[in-house]
């Protein structure tokens, strides 16, 4: 299960933190830090996948954001990376052409995505049109 | 819609405070920005202004996302919560989602609203408020609400379907008991069409597997057949736009399917059964050109591993792994070392075949791959593969990343320690690593190798000089400093006479002067530790009696701590240089060779605390026979070897007044007891140094008969080792152990208390039953006989008459004899005839020692002997034991 998922740019600034388990509001601030220095300086050409206390972070950099999903050490790291890349795409149709600054004023509308595709640390709808189809019904709303 | 009830669009927006944030140039004003916001807030929330609610807590979303506290606005969810549109109510959950977690006790009034919105009309607010309950779900809210998220899993819309699916599984894992409730509704999901649906179902049925045994039973029996044909379809299906990624449908539903599988079929034959011919269909269909067919094909193999045995299958497997790992893309490499390490358990020939590139990936850049195949490799080793293995990781230890260093390090070590074939090996690539990798060396492994080290008694040689040549390689490596100064410390001798010269050896040219350099080295080295420089100390002590021509040298190294801001090493500094200065007799009996460490209790040991390894006492040498009672160790952890500590504690006598710096420092002084005795002078330091010791004092004819009174009191409290002292010592008070009235007739109680003050009388008691005389130790140089006979009406006391017989052709000055005994026994060692032992076999010394056994008839005499002389200027030590006494004494 997906322990955690952060959107961070390279200065380690917090674009998106979602937590699935409880954590001290101190501790979620180090793990961040923490994260983001593991992330930050690896090679492109490195793996995505580095190991994190007792779990494992499989990140992906676009631009200049890394989406880092926090998983189980016996999970399919493989999947979580075509999870990260599922995601990315929803937000880029969603905001068309999503770029940082987009995730920056709108980042209540990112937690709204992120809701329709992940659940309780789990894939909840895996076909982009269908969460894209349901947030148009929600933006209807608000 | 109301632009008042819009958050986003009033006069100081959330927008533009955003804005408002990222123009700040520093943190400082960053700060004073947010502190405004805050301030503008709070009074909001206090005027109860529910206009601005939601954007004030969209605004605090932010604020806590930058990292200031926000536990002020939690109620503000919850009043956002019990309102009634979908917009407030959306940034309601999840400003409860963000702000708050499933500790906090406010969450508890929150569950009547969340109630109420699962039972809402509108199902978008109920699709928020299971969202909010899978996020966050308490135990006891999972209680409360379990049964309208099980009635949810029926609702018309897929969208809430799914969404009651996965609070299903935070239900569950929050309360294993309400698992039972949820197994029909999950396998009633299961034959859904509507992949989002499907998706959930099946990872509930996961989850609900691996909490509940019923489960597990219930969905092999019903499920298996509906399961497998799923996973057909879906491997088989069309071209569908919806789910395509890369060209496949739906991979992760391809991959929660074989997860759900690999539960269901392991340690179940049947159901592993079932799914054969779809695992084979998955991994031979499956696109390796693309990461997702990558993923489906890594999840397939895992579950092939898995589930219960198919030969061909796994074959297969092991096939697909070996080809991923010689795949160009790292990630492909990382999944595939992953999973070699299962296969290692199912097939470890065939991860041995890999054994190559494995060893490859250990040197790869990415420190995740580097990880990984270490962990690999570490598991491959065997007796038959360590060398080359360990060559390659040693090799690659020069170069590798500093901060690999330190695991790369510990796994040498650990598999150098498990699978060494022999000790010369285990040494020599120990001391490669401290070369290389010396300060990420662990202390515990340290001292593993000085107790290896020490027991290799015929390697002492070779290791010292190899110690000296690798230190005068890199001296740069803490771990290499503390065991070459150790080793240089305990055989330094060999150091410099080449004793014990392997055939592999490049002889070394080393003076006296050059070993102790090395140890001058370490200890004012810059970046020695405290317990470096102590251990350095003792070397150098220990040095001064090995070399005597550096002694002056030595000295003055050890005066120059006397000033250290380390108090332990201020105070061993002063200690030693008394030594060094004053005590030269005893000198090198105190710093002799320490014991050969026992491995077994070192290494049960080894688990806890500090090990005890180097702080072992140099008293007298014990054998390996005495076994150190397991648990014993100091109760400091003072790293230094503890030499005036032995017995400081455990003598009664009171402390008066000290003359010498030495009884001071130990809180004794016998002195008052001697003038009382008004036998003799008052006593040197050196008797009373030497009582504590407990090594035994120099029972010479000309020294007083005070210190002969000593040497015998010495006798009786000699412990049978020093670390067997550290404990017994302490309830057996040493001057107390007054012997039975037979042999002290004439004993005032202060002669009582030191127990045999009055010089005895050397005629032994000619009584009782005879008894064969024994040649108690014979050497090259020295024959020791004992003659025996017990007084009248005292079975427990012998008297033993030992004669010593010079074999060689020098004559011996400064003859010592000392003896120990266990702590049953009693002993009482008479003035000898002489101190000087003239050559020949005519010529004798003889010596009276008394026995009291305290177990006589049970236990016989066992006795440990010391003999030191001066042999044409060189001061020579024999030491032995003698267990061969005749029965009945």
């Amino acid at each position: 299960m997906i322990r955690f998922i952060l959107l961070q740019n390279r200065q380690g600034k917090t674009r998106l933190a979602k937590y699935y388990v409880p954590l001290e509001d101190s501790e979620k601030h180090k793990v961040e830090y923490e994260v983001h220095r593991l992330v930050v300086n690896r090679d492109p050409k490195f793996t995505n996948f580095v190991e994190f206390r007792t779990h494992k972070v499989i990140y992906r950099r676009y631009a200049g954001l890394f989406f880092s999903l926090c998983v189980d050490i016996t999970d399919n790291e493989l999947a979580y990376l075509e999870c990260i890349h599922l995601f990315v795409e929803i937000l880029d149709h969603f905001f068309s052409n999503v770029c940082e600054l987009d995730l920056v004023f709108n980042f209540h509308k990112v937690y709204l995505i992120l809701d329709e595709f992940i659940l309780a640390g789990e894939i909840q709808e895996t076909s982009k049109r269908a969460i894209i189809e349901r947030l148009g019904e929600l933006e209807k709303l608000d | 819609m109301d632009t008042i009830m819009n958050p986003f669009s009033s006069s100081t927006r959330l927008r533009d405070m955003i804005r408002a944030i990222r123009a700040c140039k520093t943190a400082a004003e960053e700060r004073a920005v947010v502190r405004k916001e805050c301030a503008s807030i709070r009074a909001s929330i206090n005027e109860n202004d529910h206009y601005y609610r939601h954007r004030n807590l969209a605004k605090l979303m932010f604020i806590q996302m930058l990292g200031y506290p926000t536990h002020f606005g939690q109620m503000e969810c919850l009043k956002l919560i019990a309102s009634s549109g979908f917009p407030e109510k959306r940034i309601g959950y999840l400003g409860l989602m963000l702000l708050l977690d499933e500790r906090q006790e406010v969450l508890m009034l929150v569950t009547n609203s969340l109630k109420q919105d699962l039972n809402h009309t509108n199902q978008y607010i109920v699709g928020l408020a299971l969202c909010a309950l899978g996020n966050i779900c308490s135990a006891e809210m999972a209680r409360d609400l379990a049964p309208e998220v099980e009635r949810l899993l029926q609702f018309r819309d897929p969208n809430i379907r799914k969404k009651a699916a996965l609070c299903s599984i935070r239900i569950i894992k929050k309360v294993p008991d309400l698992a039972e409730n949820f197994i029909n509704a999950a396998a009633a999901l299961l034959k859904e069409k509507h992949h989002g649906v499907l998706i959930t179902g099946v990872q509930l049925c996961t989850d609900l597997c691996r909490v509940s045994s019923e489960a597990l039973g219930f969905f092999r029996k019903k499920c298996m057949d509906a399961l497998v044909k799923t996973l057909k379809d879906v491997v088989n299906s069309p071209y569908t736009p919806e789910y395509d990624i890369a060209g496949i449908a739906d991979p992760f539903l391809h991959i929660r399917l074989l997860k759900l599988l690999r539960v269901l079929g392991q340690g179940d034959a049947d159901a592993s059964d079932a799914m054969n011919d779809i695992l084979a269909q998955v991994a031979t269909k499956a696109d390796t050109n693309r990461n997702a067919g990558n993923a489906i094909l890594y999840e397939c193999v895992e579950t092939i591993m898995s589930i219960e045995d198919n030969g061909g299958l796994r074959v297969l497997a092991i096939n697909i792994l070996g080809r991923f790992l010689s795949n160009r893309d790292n990630n492909i490499r990382y999944v595939a070392l992953n999973m070699l390490m299962k296969a290692i358990s199912v097939d470890t020939q065939a991860v041995h075949r890999h054994r190559a590139t494995i060893l490859e990936c250990v040197k790869d850049s990415d420190a995740s791959i580097r990880k990984r195949s270490l962990e690999l490799i570490y598991l491959l080793v065997n007796e038959t593969n360590v060398k080359p293995l360990t060559k390659e990781l040693i090799d690659y230890l020069e170069v590798s990343d500093l901060e690999f260093k330190g695991d790369l390090t510990a796994k040498i070590c650990s598999m150098v320690e498990k699978f060494s074939p022999d000790k010369i090996w285990y040494i020599d690539q120990m001391l490669k690593v401290l070369s290389e990798a010396g300060n990420f060396v662990k202390v515990e492994v340290c001292h593993a190798l000085i107790v290896i080290i020490s027991n290799a008694a015929d390697l002492h040689g070779y290791t010292v000089r190899a110690l000296y040549k690798a230190f005068q390689a890199s001296d740069e490596q803490e771990s290499l400093t503390r065991v070459a100064v150790w080793c240089v410390g305990e055989y330094g001798d060999m150091l410099v006479n080449n004793a014990g010269m392997l055939d592999i050896e490049d002889p070394v040219t080393v003076t006296e002067s050059d070993a102790v350099d090395l140890v001058e080295t370490a200890i004012k080295r810059h970046t020695s530790d405290a317990t470096t420089k102590a251990m350095a100390l003792v070397a150098l002590l220990k040095l001064s009696s090995r070399f005597p021509s550096c002694s002056e040298r030595i000295k003055e190294i050890v005066v120059q701590h006397k000033g250290s801001f380390l108090l332990e090493l201020q105070q061993r500094s002063l200690e030693f240089n008394s030594i060094i200065e004053k005590h030269t007799n005893i000198r090198s009996a105190l710093v002799e060779r320490m014991p050969v460490l026992d491995e077994a209790t070192f290494s049960g040991r080894r688990a806890g605390s500090v090990s005890t390894a180097v702080s072992a006492s140099p008293g007298p040498s014990t054998g390996a026979s005495l076994k150190v009672p397991n648990g014993v160790s100091k109760p400091a952890a003072a790293p230094l070897v503890d030499l005036l500590d032995l017995s400081s504690d455990d003598n009664p006598v009171p402390s008066s007044s000290g003359s010498d710096f030495l009884q001071d420092l130990l809180g004794v002084d016998l002195s008052p007891a001697a003038t009382q005795s008004g036998t003799q002078p008052s006593k040197s330091g050196t008797e009373v140094l030497l009582d504590l010791l407990s090594i035994g004092s120099p029972v010479q004819q000309s020294s007083s008969p005070v210190a002969d009174i000593f040497s015998s009191n010495i006798a009786t409290k000699a412990p049978a080792s020093p670390l067997h002292g550290l404990t017994s010592l302490a309830t057996q008070p040493v001057l107390a152990a007054s012997p039975p009235a037979a042999s002290t007739k004439a004993a005032s109680p202060i002669i009582d208390l030191l127990d045999g003050l009055a010089p005895v009388p050397s005629i032994p008691e000619k009584n009782g039953p005879a008894y064969p005389s024994v040649v108690a130790f014979e050497s090259s140089s020295l024959r020791i006989t004992f003659d025996f006979s017990k007084p009248p009406g005292n079975p427990q006391s012998t008297v033993i008459q030992a004669t010593f017989t010079n074999l060689s052709s020098n004559n011996y000055t400064d003859f010592i004899f000392q003896a120990a005994v266990p702590k049953f026994l009693q002993l009482h060692l008479d003035p000898a005839s002489g101190n000087t032992l003239p050559a020949g076999a005519n010529s004798n010394l003889t010596q009276t020692l008394r026995v009291t056994n305290s177990q006589h008839g049970k236990k016989s005499l066992v006795m440990r002997i010391r003999i030191s002389y001066k042999a044409s200027g060189k001061d020579v030590l024999e030491e032995g034991q003698i267990s061969h006494f005749p029965r009945d004494l």
